[in-house]
């Protein structure tokens, strides 16, 4: 089994999808002849051709809306927000379009695309080029979010999200891209949307969390096991909607939860996560659930002392987990 | 003299038909203002004056295989391509048969798959990039397919208006752009919307070529469409057609217009009325006689009575059934 990087789980998956069924094109800023400003989509133009790997006028919001009328007449578009930070423009599109086409028209038309985006800071993007964009769409029933850590869940779950019949958005870490490497077969497989993986199983403390702090959380809980805590790691994967099931089973389990995410604290997917858990396990905590998040600031700033204050790390991850096994 | 419609390639039975669904759509529209006013249906946004500009549109094309995207008042859009009288009126009365949304929707959000009219929402002009993307479905697949988008000039200033029509004439895609101006955007009028004299004038900035024609003539936007989905068919790309209307009543049944317009104005322009000015051209080219009007009107009027009556006694959808169709169902419709 190959060893490769996260961002060529995301080429590789593309590549195949794109040659197991015709429909399925790719649409976006840059993405042809350059094959993407991260090269998410190198080599896709020469073996495909321009037809379907499109280069578009940089407009977000027709990507997304052109995406989406194609995909009504049966086309599988694959389309590329080139940083998460501005799909702003394409909210309307995807929120008021894409996730309510089934619902309003009573099942008779769906929209079957991908809008695939990269997140995330820890790369000097600053304001713009760093933000994690899935709270304001993961509250739009219609909308799956998936947010893969491993180059493994990458490919298994962006070809599940060009199969699926309902609009999917695909957030790639972008500071995983390169950094995050690992084993990936050759063959085909799908992982399930809305399905969270146990990363490692743990009794003391359960840490979920999903993208990247995901290895955090893991690196966390190597260390922390020599100290005799024994962490279970929840990986999300997908944040909309969530996987309830494994959330309660983990947290009733452990009864000591830390969620961590690298948004900002209020109003995040951990908000919804930490109110699913005071609904159901409350007599099952042995601790108040702590969340580890980005500060209430608009986003991170650019000088790395800044930058470094607002990103979350494997150390603030560890210090978090060990003083809620502490509790 | 040979007359206009000949002209314009149009048979005699095709403009019997054009006046027919014209005739049908204001008399539908009509009754849906007096279900309102009795309080039977909660609203009506209506297309009364715009009937000519929407059938001569419709009529240009291939009915069989094209697509619409019509925008609220295109009721003459949607009745000339297949959706009936008495699905409208479905719609009207939010019943569960209503294919437009089974009752989800306000009445004037069309969508009907098997007729190839586009589900649309409220948020104006969100079609136009859709029907681009049909367009680039049918051009990958060398179909020779072409999507017609409708819009009033007030959409015209929406960025999605000009995203979409820009990426369609960079890669010269077989999509119709029609604005039906009927110069106002609820209370705005046209020269406090638009910058420019006319709207087809955005066309140049597109790469496409724009026309502004008479929309209270039914043949003049035939051909002017007719011409349009041609070159759009032999991968000439795009074109931007502005028809000039007027909207008779007021935006909706939430609306008074007589805070914003003048009533002079209002009747100045119903004497225009594009009903009225086809049904002489059709009598005149000897197409229409007293006695088949008044047999006309008479089979309208019973077929409107039947689907008020239908839609009324039709059952509601089961409140539950609020629940589903978020995601794609199994067979048994419970959950994914």
């Amino acid at each position: 089994m190959a060893v490769i990087s996260y961002i060529e789980a995301v080429t590789m998956a593309l590549r195949e999808e794109m040659e197991r069924d015709q429909q399925v094109f790719v649409l976006g800023e840059d993405v042809g002849k350059k094959g993407g400003v991260f090269k998410a989509t190198e080599g896709l133009y020469a073996q495909f051709g321009e037809d379907r790997v499109l280069d578009t006028p940089l407009a977000e919001s027709a990507i997304a809306g052109v995406a989406i009328g194609a995909a009504m007449v049966g086309k599988r578009p694959v389309a590329e927000m080139q940083f998460a930070d501005f799909i702003m423009p394409a909210v309307n599109q995807i929120i008021s379009e894409a996730a309510r086409i089934r619902y309003r028209s009573n099942n008779d038309w769906h929209c079957p695309i991908v809008i695939r985006a990269p997140y995330g800071g820890g790369i000097h993007g600053a304001l713009y080029h760093s933000q994690s964009v899935e709270a304001i769409f993961a509250n739009q029933p219609g909308l799956k979010i998936v947010m893969p850590s491993t180059p493994y869940d990458v490919k298994g779950l962006l070809k599940a999200a060009i199969r699926d019949e309902d609009p999917v958005l695909f957030f790639e870490h972008k500071k995983a891209y390169r950094s995050i490497k690992g084993e990936v077969p050759d063959d085909d497989y799908v992982l399930p949307i809305g399905k969270a993986d146990v990363k490692r199983k743990g009794e003391d403390i359960t840490v979920i969390t999903y993208g990247l702090c995901v290895h955090f959380a893991l690196q966390a809980s190597e260390k922390l096991a020599q100290e005799g805590i024994n962490a279970e790691i929840v990986d999300l994967r997908t944040v909309y909607p969530l996987d309830k099931e494994t959330i309660i089973e983990s947290a009733s389990k452990t009864g000591k939860v830390l969620l961590v995410t690298e948004d900002n604290k209020e109003g995040s997917v951990m908000s919804e996560v930490a109110a699913i858990i005071a609904e159901h396990c409350l007599f099952d905590l042995d601790a108040p659930v702590q969340r580890l998040a980005g500060p209430d600031v608009p986003a991170m700033p650019y000088a790395l002392p800044m930058e470094k204050y607002f990103m979350m790390s494997p150390e603030k991850v560890e210090n978090a987990m060990r003083d809620l096994a502490e509790f | 003299m040979e007359h206009k419609h000949k002209q314009a390639g149009l048979t005699d039975e095709a403009v019997v038909g054009m006046y027919e669904t014209m005739l049908l759509t204001r008399r539908l529209d009509e009754r849906m203002w007096l279900l309102n006013r009795s309080g039977k249906i909660p609203f009506v946004v209506s297309g009364q004056g715009q009937e000519a500009a929407q059938i001569g549109a419709a009529f240009a094309l291939n009915r069989e295989q094209d697509y619409i995207l019509p925008y609220y008042r295109d009721f003459g859009v949607v009745l000339a391509f297949g959706m009936t009288v008495k699905d409208l009126m479905l719609a009207a009365f939010a019943k569960a048969e209503d294919p437009n949304s089974g009752g989800r929707q306000m009445p004037g959000h069309f969508g009907q798959k098997k007729n190839r009219i586009v589900t649309g929402s409220s948020p104006v002009t969100t079609q136009v990039p859709h029907a681009v993307g049909i367009a680039l479905a049918a051009k990958m697949d060398q179909k020779p397919i072409v999507s017609l988008v409708t819009f009033g000039e007030g959409s015209s200033n929406q960025g999605d208006f000009h995203e979409g029509a820009n990426f369609a004439g960079v890669h010269k895609l077989p999509v119709l752009f029609m604005c039906e101006n009927n110069q106002y955007a609820i209370s705005v009028p046209y020269d406090k919307q638009v910058a420019s004299p006319r709207v087809s004038d955005r066309a140049a900035g597109y790469g496409m070529p724009g026309y502004t024609i008479d929309g209270n003539d039914p043949i003049a936007v035939y051909q002017c469409v007719k011409e349009a989905a041609d070159r759009a068919r032999r991968g000439e790309g795009p074109s931007l057609i502005e028809t000039l209307t007027y909207r008779l009543t007021p935006h909706t049944s939430d609306d008074d217009d007589r805070s914003y317009r003048a009533a002079e104005e209002v009747s100045g322009a119903k004497e225009q009325d594009p009903l009225i000015s086809f049904r002489s051209y059709v009598k005149e080219a000897g197409l229409l006689t007293d006695e088949r009007e008044e047999e006309l009107e008479k089979e309208i009027a019973a077929m409107i009575n039947e689907a008020t009556e239908y839609a009324e006694q039709a059952p509601y959808a089961s409140p539950e059934s609020a629940l589903h169709f978020v995601y794609a169902e199994s067979e048994q419709g419970a959950g994914e």
